[in-house]
């Protein structure tokens, strides 16, 4: 048997409550996180991603709170991303029980941080998160693909999504690869809570051109999208949110559709 | 109750491992020294690091270690824990703790690397750690790097990624898993029970 697709739940955490946006906006109060993680888990989720959204002074002790919970509560392993900019923070993550962190802004920033990152943890706990929007501006020096809604290259945005950088994604993970990054998780901001599919040129764009996992996400809305996304995307785990903390597709509906559709997946 | 330490040689995650051996009923403590080893009724090597960098760590141990093995203490090696356990490694110069004969390879570039999610075990010879584990279990494995052992008879589970490579060994009191049992849900659980269950025997 081939490795398996990974289904990777997320949560969207804002001062320890689990919430999730349309858009990177309009957020929605969702739940727990212990006991999302706890629910996901039990369903037989491969993995799950934490990003907090929190911007306070109390973040490290409310992270710290409800990592050491999550952690105390599952048995599969879990990513730990929002704010993340320093060794120092890491550790605060790592130490309370998750298995990887995830940097995203930060790493724009200052690319060095990939690198300290996996000297100190191994690169096997350094997740590289990228917020991408399609870019319909074409350019020379960008990667470009041919789509149906015409060219376009994939730029990178920071601050959640807020601010757009003019670096181009696929030239940005060729590079965060060679410093240091472990796996990519690709956010298509485009599809981000439409529910209608993944990104799919994007993710193969990146998933053929690195040799780490790549983790696709933004746009899931039912079973299909996964099956796309893995199929041709190329991707080695897809992460949804609402079709999973709503009860939709519960995880077990996914991983059926997807076997009966010959995708590998964990039983 | 029997106490497990988890020898901490700066591999980081300690943490999901010590809760998993919770879980299964033994007492944990976190050793760093020789001392620390002496009153141990198992000791595990547990997660994330390099070779070389390990081997240093672990130096002022290595006696303790070697000591506690000869005595039959049972002993888990985990991920590079498991590579410890080995003469050499392609990753990095050292001498390993020697255990078992062989070396650690790095796994072919034809595939992605790491070799990171779940993945299947095939089951190659009974024994106490992985008892009651169904054929072709998924299990959870981040690695770059994967044992060759030259006794084959020491070879329990083997799986497939890019090649086909040995996943899990033991003799006697030595017991070691390239996935991680902590993070391997429910039949990680089970394993880590069934090692529970070595150690208190």
């Amino acid at each position: 048997m081939p490795l398996a697709k990974r289904i990777v739940p997320c949560l969207d955490v804002d001062h320890g409550k689990v919430v999730k946006g349309i858009n990177f906006l309009q957020l929605k109060h969702a739940g727990d996180p212990v006991e999302l993680a706890k629910r996901y888990n039990d369903q037989g989720a491969d993995e799950l991603v934490f990003l907090d959204i929190t911007a306070s002074n109390e973040k490290r002790e409310i992270m710290r709170q409800y990592v050491e919970g999550v952690a105390k509560a599952i048995s599969i392993p879990f990513t730990v991303g929002g704010g993340i900019r320093t060794v120092s923070d890491a550790r605060n993550v790592l130490c309370s029980g998750a298995d990887k962190v995830s940097v995203n802004t930060a790493a724009i920033e200052n690319p060095q941080v990939i690198t300290e990152l996996a000297d100190v943890f191994g690169r096997q706990c350094v997740v590289v998160a990228v917020d991408v929007k399609r870019n319909y501006n074409v350019a020379d020096e960008k990667f470009i693909f041919d789509t149906l809604e015409g060219k376009v290259w994939f730029e990178v945005n920071t601050f959640g999504g807020r601010k757009p950088t003019g670096i181009d994604a696929v030239s940005w993970t060729m590079h965060a690869e060679k410093l240091g990054a472990g796996e990519f998780l690709v956010t298509s901001m485009d599809c981000d809570g439409t529910k209608n599919g993944y990104d799919i040129e994007l993710t193969r764009a990146i998933s053929e051109r690195v040799n780490v996992p790549v983790i696709a996400s933004g746009g899931a809305g039912v079973p299909k999208h996964l099956y796309d996304v893995f199929i041709e995307g190329k991707a080695d785990a897809a992460l949804a949110a609402s079709i999973f903390h709503y009860n939709q597709y519960p995880v077990p509906i996914v991983k059926d559709y997807l076997r009966k559709m010959g995708v590998t997946v964990r039983q | 109750m029997a106490n497990v330490v988890i020898l901490d040689y700066g591999g980081g995650n300690l943490f999901s491992l010590k809760i998993a051996l919770e879980k299964v009923g033994l007492s944990v403590t976190v050793g760093t020294s020789a001392a620390d080893l002496v009153e141990a009724d198992a000791i595990t090597l547990p997660g994330v690091g390099s070779f070389t960098a390990s081997l240093e760590r672990l130096d002022e141990v290595k006696d303790a270690l070697r000591t506690k093995a000869s005595e039959g203490t049972p002993l888990l090696g985990i991920c590079i824990g498991l590579q410890l356990f080995f003469e050499s490694s392609e990753e990095g110069p050292g001498t390993g703790l020697s255990f078992f004969k062989g070396s650690v390879k790095q796994l072919p570039k034809t595939k992605k690397i790491p070799h990171m999610g779940w993945n299947t075990l095939n089951l190659i010879k009974p024994n106490g750690l992985l008892a009651e584990i169904k054929e072709g279990s998924y299990v959870y494995f981040v690695h770059s790097f994967y044992p060759e052992p030259k006794d084959a008879s020491i070879i329990c589970a083997k799986t497939e990624y890019g090649t086909i490579f040995t996943s899990a060994v033991c003799e006697k009191n030595i017991y070691a898993t390239q996935f991680h049992p902590e993070k391997s849900g429910e039949t990680g659980l089970k394993i880590l029970k069934n090692f529970a269950r070595i150690v208190l025997r």
